[in-house]
């Protein structure tokens, strides 16, 4: 309990996989509030990489959370630009309104 | 120590997580995003992870989080339409978090690593290097394209949310610098004779 393992970090990476998961399914209508959950999602995984990273004693997982955090921060810098552009034409960002494509 | 200051950042990032998700105005989410980040970070100190632990601090709650505020802020949504929904997918929400949760959890608690893991690290961790020297000796070398690629992702972004976000507002007057620069003597200045007494 008191010496921190491997398991520890993976527990706690699963916790917040499932908030993170949980919170897209409940904020169904709020897009914002979907592209934080990806965002928590993404750090959970992160912290699992960090995590083996230093188990095996290997820095490859580092280097791969480094590069998972580059696509977090192209996600959601586009993801935001559509929002805002949306926003702009339609005058709403609620989820079950996008649906233009639907044809 | 090490597990004193584990579980207060796990215990923080976790209830920030849920306020994240549960809360009711989107600007506390994105706060308590921040917050999470930053024990995040923390968690990745504590795994040895300092050049990971800085960029998410500098990266997630420099640039991220504060793009999410600046967005929620920008747009004026009602934010507690958008709320409705979220007793009736409670249940369900619910139900997939427990279903997950319990399979993560089976994993994370019986897992159990191959014996010949430990032969096939490529990049070993050397005591003696500082973890951000470490990072750059592998980045720059082994991982060079990869780096490369990452930074044309970026780009791609970068061009993208320009290109999305600009637009020009009608009715609007700019300076056209090379109308300006095209003008000539010729055919700018008119002259003409004023009739004396009368004006033009």
């Amino acid at each position: 309990m008191l010496t921190i393992g491997l398991t520890h970090y993976l527990v706690v990476a699963a916790i917040l996989f499932t908030l993170g998961v949980a919170g897209i399914i409940l904020n169904r209508k709020n897009i914002i509030v979907i592209l934080m959950s990806v965002e928590l999602i993404l750090l959970s995984v992160n912290l699992n990489f960090v995590a083996f990273s230093q188990s095996l004693g290997d820095l490859t997982g580092q280097v791969f959370a480094l590069f998972v955090l580059t696509v977090a921060a192209a996600e959601a810098a586009i993801g935001l630009a559509i929002l805002v552009a949306f926003y702009r034409n339609r005058g709403t960002i609620a989820v079950e309104d996008i649906n233009s494509l639907k044809g | 120590m090490q597990a004193v200051f584990f579980y207060l950042f796990a215990t923080i990032m976790i209830a920030s997580a849920g306020v994240v998700i549960f809360a009711r105005n989107p600007v506390h989410s994105v706060l308590f995003l921040i917050l999470a980040f930053c024990n995040g970070a923390g968690l990745f100190l504590l795994a040895g992870a300092e050049f990971l632990a800085m960029i998410l601090i500098v990266v997630y709650v420099g640039a991220v989080a504060v793009l999410f505020l600046f967005v929620v802020m920008m747009l004026d949504v009602d934010f507690a339409e958008l709320k409705q929904g979220f007793i009736k997918y409670l249940p369900i929400g619910a139900a997939v978090g427990v279903v997950v949760l319990a399979e993560l959890g089976m994993v994370a608690i019986g897992w159990r690593s191959a014996p010949s893991a430990s032969e096939a690290v490529a990049n070993p961790i050397i005591p003696q290097m500082s973890n951000t020297a470490a990072l750059g000796q592998i980045l720059y070398t082994k991982y060079v394209i990869f780096f490369q690629a990452s930074a044309l992702v970026l780009l791609t972004a970068m061009i993208g949310a320009i290109v999305l976000t600009l637009h020009h507002k009608p009715n609007i007057k700019r300076q056209k610098i090379e109308e300006q620069n095209a003008r000539t003597r010729e055919n700018v200045i008119e002259i003409k004779k004023v009739p004396f007494r009368t004006g033009v």
